[in-house]
C-alpha cells in the first residue's frame, strides 16, 4: 500500500535531477542561500517521518535536538577548540543518549506519551539554552566557526578552485547540503526496506498483531526514535557552521512545530512527500514577506485548509488522485490495451 | 519566614486556579473527541484581549467581559464546526495539527486587530490587596479563586444532573453505545469544544488583570494547562483541577525559593517525571488505550 510505495518508485534519481537544476535555473545567491537552509531542514524532516510515518509516534521537541546539535557544534568548535567533525560526532552522541533514556521508559507505554515527553524535554532545553548564558550565549545568540576538514575550510565568504571552475562557497555549500539531503532520503530508504522497517510498518499497522507474531515493538520504536533524533542533530550540527550564527529560537516550541507540519503537510510516511512539505513551509515566508503582518494568519489559515481538505498529505493526496483518473492499465500497456 | 510561604502560596493557588480551569477545557475535549487540543490557550488569549478591546468601544466591564465570553464560544463551536467536523475521518494527529493550526491562525488575526502590545485589565475590585497574616493578597486573586470554584461546581452539577451532561460523559465513556442511545455525537463533540473555549475565556478574563494580557500569551498558559491535565491524568476532571493547583504551587515555589529563570521549566520537568514514574497522571484510570 501507501507505505511501502516510495521504495519502488524513481524518487531518488528525480531527487538529484532537481537538486542539480535549482543552481542552474536560479543563479542567485539569494535563492541558493534559502535552497541550502531547505534541503538541511528537509534532511532533519526525512528523519522525523520515519518516526512519525512509520513508528506512528510523534515528537513535538525535534527543534531541540536540532538546537542542541547545532549549539553542541557551536560550543565545542568556539569555546573549547574542537574541529568540526569531532564536536559534530559528539553532539550526535549526546543527543542520541538522551533519546535513549527519555525514550526507553515512555515507548514502552501505548498511546501518545512519547508526544508529550518530547514537548516537555524540548521545552526545558529551549529554557536551559535560554538561561545558561555563559556557554550558550544566552538569548542574543552565538557565532559558529565555519565548517572545516583537515585544514580545509567551507565558507560561503570564499571562493574554491576545482577542476579549473571557480565556484562560491555559497555553490559549494548548496552542493553539500544537496549531498546530505541526498545521503538522508538513501539512509532512510534503506533504513525502510529493512527487517527494522518492516517490522515497524507492521507495529504501524496493528502493534497487537506484531506482536504475536514476536516483533519488540517497544524495541523498533526507541531505535527509531533515536535515530530520528540523531539525523535532527547532525543536520542542526550543519546548519550552524552554514548560517554561522544560531540563536535560542532554533530551539522553541514553535520551530517543533513547523517540522512537524512538514510532515504531515507532504504525507506522513512518504520521504519525498516530506521533502515537498518541507520545502513549502519554509517558502511560506518568502512568498508572504509582503504581507509580513498577516503572515502568522496566513501560515495558521493554510495549514488548517491542507489539513482538513487532504488529511493525508499533499504528495499521498495527489499520486491518489492521479492514479483514480489514470488508473494502472492506461499508464503500461497491458494485455488489454 | 511564613509571611513569604503564604505569599508564594496565594501566588501559586492563584495561576494554579487559572491552569485548573484551561486544563479542565483540554479534559473535555480529549473525553469528547480524544482530540488534544492546542487552540485552547487561544481562548485564554482572547478571553483577556477580547475584554479589553469591548471595554475600549466603551461597554462596562462585566458586560465587556461576558461578550468576550461569547466571542470565545462562538469561536470554539465554529472551530469544531469548520474544522474539526469536517476533517473528522482524519487521523488524530491529523486532527491535532488543525488545532495547532486553527491557534496559529486566531494568534494571527490577534495580532493584526490587537498589536503586539502588553495591556492589563483594571483589578475588578477598588481595593487592590488585602493583608493576610503578613502575607500580601491581591483582591483579584480572591475573584480567581471564587470565580474558578464556582466554575467547577456549576461544571460537576451540569454532569451530574443535566441530560446533556450525561451524554457528554456517556459519549467519552463508549461513543457507539452512546449514538446507539440517541446521543447525537458530533452535537456533544461541538458542546465540548464551546464549553472548553468558554472556560479558557474565562481564565484569560479573570487572570488578565494580574498576568497582563497580549496576542501570544496562549502558548505558555495553553501548554501549561495540558500539563496539569496531563498531570491530573488526561481525561479525569478532578485530575486537571488537583493537577492545575499542584503545578500552579510547585511553579510558585520555584520562582520564590530557587530560581525564577526557571519557573516556565517546572511544567515540563513535571511531565516528565510523572511520564517516568505514573503515566496514567495522578487520577487517570480511566484511560486506558484502547486496541
Amino acid at each position: 500500500m501507501r507505505l511501502s510505495m516510495p521504495s519502488k518508485m524513481p524518487g531518488l534519481p528525480v531527487l538529484v535531477l532537481v537538486l542539480l537544476l535549482v543552481p542552474i535555473i536560479l543563479n542567485d545567491e539569494f535563492y541558493l542561500d534559502i535552497a541550502t537552509q531547505m534541503a538541511l531542514i528537509a534532511a532533519t524532516v526525512v528523519g522525523l517521518n520515519l518516526l512519525v510515518g512509520y513508528a506512528g509516534q510523534v515528537s513535538l521537541g525535534h527543534a531541540a535536538f536540532f538546537a542542541m546539535g547545532a549549539y553542541g557544534s557551536a560550543i565545542l568548535t568556539g569555546t573549547y577548540g574542537w574541529t568540526p567533525v569531532p564536536a559534530l560526532l559528539c553532539a550526535a552522541l549526546l543527543v542520541a543518549t538522551l533519546a535513549w533514556l527519555v525514550g526507553r521508559p515512555i515507548l514502552r507505554l501505548k498511546g501518545h506519551y512519547l508526544s508529550m515527553a518530547t514537548l516537555g524535554l524540548g521545552i526545558i532545553i529551549a529554557i536551559v539554552i535560554n538561561n545558561e548564558g555563559w556557554l550558550t550565549g544566552g538569548p542574543d545568540g552565538i557565532p559558529v566557526q565555519p565548517l572545516s576538514l583537515m585544514g580545509f575550510e567551507l565558507s560561503i565568504f570564499d571562493e574554491y578552485h576545482l577542476f579549473g571552475l571557480v565556484i562560491s562557497g555559497t555553490h559549494a555549500w548548496y552542493a553539500l547540503a544537496g549531498v546530505l539531503l541526498v545521503l538522508a532520503v538513501w539512509i532512510a530508504q534503506n533504513l525502510i526496506d529493512s527487517p527494522i522497517g518492516r517490522a515497524l510498518r507492521a507495529v504501524h499497522g496493528s502493534e497487537v498483531a506484531a506482536r504475536t507474531v514476536g516483533v519488540d515493538t517497544s524495541h523498533y520504536k526507541l531505535l527509531i526514535f533515536v535515530i530520528s533524533a540523531v539525523y535532527a542533530s547532525v543536520m542542526g550540527s550543519f546548519f550552524a557552521h552554514y548560517t554561522g550564527f544560531i540563536t535560542p529560537q532554533l530551539a522553541t516550541f514553535e520551530h517543533s512545530i513547523e517540522l512537524i507540519t512538514m510532515v504531515v503537510l507532504g504525507g506522513m510516511g512518504s520521504t519525498y512527500g516530506v521533502i515537498i512539505g518541507a520545502v513549502l513551509l519554509l517558502l511560506l515566508p518568502q512568498l508572504l514577506t509582503d504581507f509580513h503582518e498577516y503572515e502568522m494568519m496566513m501560515f495558521g489559515l493554510i495549514l488548517m485548509l491542507t489539513m482538513i481538505f487532504m488529511p493525508k498529505g499533499l504528495l499521498p493526496t495527489l499520486s491518489a488522485l492521479v492514479k483514480r483518473h489514470w488508473p494502472a492499465g492506461v499508464r503500461s500497456s497491458g494485455p488489454e490495451g | 519566614m511564613f509571611a513569604e510561604f503564604l505569599q508564594y502560596l496565594f501566588a501559586g493557588v492563584t495561576t494554579g486556579a487559572i491552569y485548573a480551569l484551561v486544563a479542565l477545557g483540554f479534559t473535555l475535549v480529549y473525553n469528547a473527541s480524544h482530540v488534544i487540543n492546542f487552540a485552547q490557550g487561544e481562548f485564554i488569549m482572547i478571553g483577556g484581549m477580547a475584554t479589553l478591546a469591548f471595554m475600549a468601544m466603551g461597554l462596562p466591564m462585566p458586560l465587556a467581559i461576558a461578550m468576550a465570553i461569547l466571542l470565545a464560544a462562538v469561536l470554539g463551536a465554529l472551530l469544531h464546526r469548520l474544522a474539526i467536523a469536517t476533517a473528522r475521518q482524519a487521523d488524530v494527529v491529523t486532527l491535532i495539527i488543525i488545532t495547532i493550526g486553527a491557534a496559529i491562525f486566531l494568534r494571527g488575526i490577534a495580532q493584526v486587530i490587537w498589536g503586539k502590545e502588553y495591556h492589563a485589565l483594571p483589578s475588578f475590585s477598588e481595593r487592590a490587596s488585602i493583608e493576610v497574616m503578613g502575607a500580601v493578597m491581591y483582591t483579584q486573586s480572591l475573584w480567581v479563586l471564587g470565580i474558578a470554584t464556582v466554575l467547577v461546581l456549576v461544571l460537576a452539577l451540569f454532569f451530574k444532573r443535566t441530560l446533556l451532561g450525561k451524554a457528554i460523559l456517556a459519549t467519552c465513556m463508549n461513543k457507539q453505545a452512546a449514538r446507539l442511545m440517541g446521543v447525537r455525537i458530533q452535537f456533544v463533540v461541538m458542546l465540548a469544544f464551546t464549553l472548553a473555549a468558554i472556560l479558557g475565556a474565562v481564565a484569560g478574563a479573570v487572570a488578565a488583570p494580574i498576568t497582563l494580557t497580549s496576542y501570544d500569551i496562549g502558548i505558555m498558559l495553553g501548554l501549561k494547562g495540558f500539563v496539569a491535565a496531563a498531570i491530573g491524568g488526561l481525561g479525569s476532571g478532578v485530575g486537571a483541577v488537583v493537577g492545575g493547583l499542584l503545578l500552579g504551587i510547585a511553579e510558585a515555589m520555584t520562582a520564590g525559593y530557587i530560581s525564577s529563570d526557571y519557573k516556565d521549566a517546572v511544567a515540563f520537568l513535571l511531565i516528565l517525571v510523572i511520564l517516568l514514574f505514573m503515566p496514567r497522571g495522578l487520577f487517570g484510570s480511566r484511560v486506558a488505550e484502547r486496541v
